[in-house]
């Protein structure tokens, strides 16, 4: 189990702004309408969206009013679940797969990488606030090892150089291209293609 | 090696584009309606006949599993749950499906859906998983827009609503139950089975859970015929399979081959061998970490299928394989896999949630040098104590690859581990792990 804290400061007020208010009352619309209790990951993740990637404990007060839940339950969810940031992290959060498939293609390279530039510990802002990074559990990109995630985005096929690239250009507020890093096609036996030629070839 | 031509994935890389009409061009979406006519009865006699496995992990019986579904749907609806919460390290063969062969897996909700009278069928992705979550959304909306799924989808009279939800990176909500209950909007706990979910599942209502390869590769085994498939493999082991291979070969890679194939012919010739060559090889986790892992000598003739893997001990699991060269430190591997599902137990079950603790940290410890003697003992113990004792098979998924370890390498540890024991009063609390701790405060 991974023990997980509010963060201590806290906002006294959150709402859904109007845009994802649509969103909440859309997805509510997918569950039965007796269950609307099962919307909440769902909105939670909105949340965080709209709060700059973290969940203030407000935000869960407001989340279970609007789906009618005790404020516990969704406090169980927002503590259970890894994804939720219940302290604030940077805009861009960075997070470094360091399970074993990635450990033994070389993530503690990615890891050494974001020490020097984001912060020396993990979950610990950069200078400039807008960056955070931390190491997760498998990301479920293996074939494509080492990688890490920032936001929504996968980077894969890294090592310590490219990631300092892609560092760099965060901490500059470009958004860098995703996939493979080193021009493979997705999860394809790089220059070792053996199957599926004719398509290739097309 | 598989014809191209058998390949049920054909777009595995994205060479051709996973929008609707690249999709139909490669055989998606056709004739579905006169398969659907054929009546749910013939479809799973045919998945039956197929021999079709689940490809999440257990290889349960995929024909059986529709049939336990009630014939007549009473006054609960029936659902059917698509599992797409893969976070099993070594493992991302239905990140490729949910992201390039999305309307396969449409197609598959669409019939399984029919087969067991469920009108509502959710698909659980891992919310890791955003980008191809959007994809498969996109896809979605294109069969909703062609009329293939919805009000009488495909022209078959059948209603059929999917929609997508997300999980937050939890690894347990991949078991059935737990998953159900992240659906439900609770934290991600199995149930206890019986009951089980065929009869009371989602919302306590009839609920069939499969894997998303499972359901992908439903509409071409009814296409082709589940003789086709059946002659594929070999009995009981039947079809092809998307293997992952990552770790220490040249060429990391997701390939799709014929079950029973030589594990060897996966590292060597599709993923350009290990790194330094096979003699370099020192182990093999067979199918995602919870599989006990296999030593290089058995890795020469191993096969590549559920029975063949059950008899070395291991298991084919979701056919993730993690392949470790002698450059690696192997106690340190898998202490890093016990971290991993010490961090990922639900806390339900305290031998589990206790004991996987104890394992990464004694290991941890072993691959240092810092245990002592009788720890290999008592870490075996250990394992025993939650295998078995939990819910779900979590416990067995934790102890699995630290038995593995203790099987077919124990020597090393043994060799790393010289010391006495530390404490050598107090001997009578046996399940005490922390031992060395306790000196440090004498």
């Amino acid at each position: 189990m991974s023990l997980k804290r509010p963060a201590k400061e806290q906002p006294e007020n959150f709402e859904f702004n109007s845009p994802s208010l649509e969103t909440a009352n859309a997805i509510i619309t997918k569950y039965p309408k007796d269950r609307k209790q099962s919307a909440v990951m769902a909105l939670l993740y909105l949340a965080q969206k709209q709060n700059d990637n973290w969940i203030p404990l407000s935000a869960m007060k407001y989340i279970a009013k609007f789906l009618g839940m005790p404020y516990i339950k969704v406090y169980e969810v927002a503590t259970f679940y890894s994804m939720y940031n219940l302290s604030p992290v940077g805009k861009y959060f960075v997070q470094v797969c360091t399970t074993t498939p990635c450990m033994i293609r070389g993530a503690n390279q990615l890891v050494e990488a974001c020490k020097e530039k984001i912060s020396k510990n993990e979950s610990e802002l950069s200078t400039d606030k807008n960056c955070s990074w931390i190491e997760v559990e498998c990301l479920g990109a293996c074939v494509n090892a080492p990688m890490m995630q920032i936001n929504d985005d996968y980077y894969e096929d890294l090592d310590k150089e490219k990631t300092l690239k892609i560092l760099d250009q965060i901490l500059k507020g470009v958004k860098p291209k995703p996939g493979s890093y080193r021009g493979r096609l997705n999860t394809e036996p790089e220059n070792n293609r053996k199957t599926l030629m004719d398509l290739k070839n097309a | 090696m598989l014809k191209d031509q058998d390949r049920i994935f054909q777009n595995l890389y994205n060479d051709l584009g996973s929008d609707i009409l690249s999709s139909q061009k490669r055989g998606d979406w056709i004739n579905t309606k006169e398969l659907l006519d054929k009546g749910r009865d013939w479809i799973i006699e045919e998945i039956k006949s197929s021999q079709l496995r689940g490809r999440g992990g257990a290889g349960f019986p995929t024909g059986l599993k529709w049939s336990f579904a009630p014939k007549e749907v009473g006054s609960r609806p029936h659902y059917l749950v698509i599992n797409a919460d893969e976070s099993e390290p070594g493992t991302c063969k239905d990140r490729d499906i949910l992201r390039f062969e999305p309307h396969k897996l449409i197609e598959g909700c669409l019939i399984a859906s029919y087969a067991v009278q469920a009108h509502v069928c959710y698909i659980y992705i891992r919310g890791e998983y955003f980008i191809e979550g959007q994809k498969l959304q996109k896809a979605i909306d294109e069969a909703y827009e062609k009329n293939l799924i919805g009000k009488n989808s495909a022209g078959s009279g059948w209603d059929l609503d999917i929609f997508i939800h997300y999980g937050a990176g939890a690894y347990i909500c991949g078991e059935e139950t737990a998953l159900l209950e992240s659906i439900e909007g609770n934290k991600g706990q199995p149930r206890l089975k019986p009951p089980f979910p065929a009869l009371i599942g989602l919302y306590g209502c009839p609920t069939i859970v499969n894997n998303v390869e499972t359901i992908a590769v439903v509409p071409t085994i009814l296409k082709r015929s589940g003789k086709w498939f059946a002659s594929l493999g070999r009995e009981k082991n039947t079809g092809t399979k998307i293997f992952c291979i990552s770790g220490n070969v040249n060429n990391p890679c997701n390939v799709e081959e014929e079950m029973n194939i030589p594990l060897k012919e996966l590292i060597e010739f599709h993923a350009g061998g290990v790194i330094g060559g096979w003699d370099n090889l020192q182990a093999v986790i067979p199918g995602g970490s919870s599989m006990p892992l296999i030593p290089k000598d058995k890795c020469e003739t191993l096969t590549m299928d559920f029975d063949s893997l059950m008899a070395e001990k291991s298991g084919l699991g979701t056919a993730g394989i993690v392949v470790i060269n002698k450059d690696q430190d192997i106690i340190k591997c898998m202490a890093r896999i016990a971290r991993f599902y010490k961090h990922e137990s639900c806390g339900q079950c305290t031998p589990c949630r206790e004991g996987s603790g104890w394992m990464w940290r004694m290991l941890e410890r072993m691959a240092k040098g810092e245990a002592s003697k009788d720890e290999v003992e008592m870490l075996e113990d250990v394992t025993k104590q939650i295998e078995g004792h939990t819910i779900c098979a979590f416990g067995e998924g934790s102890s699995w690859p630290v038995q593995g370890l203790l099987r077919h390498f124990k020597d090393e540890i043994k060799k790393r581990n010289k010391f006495d024991p530390i404490v050598k009063k107090n001997r009578d609390i046996p399940y005490l792990v922390d031992q060395h701790l306790l000196d440090k405060n004498v």
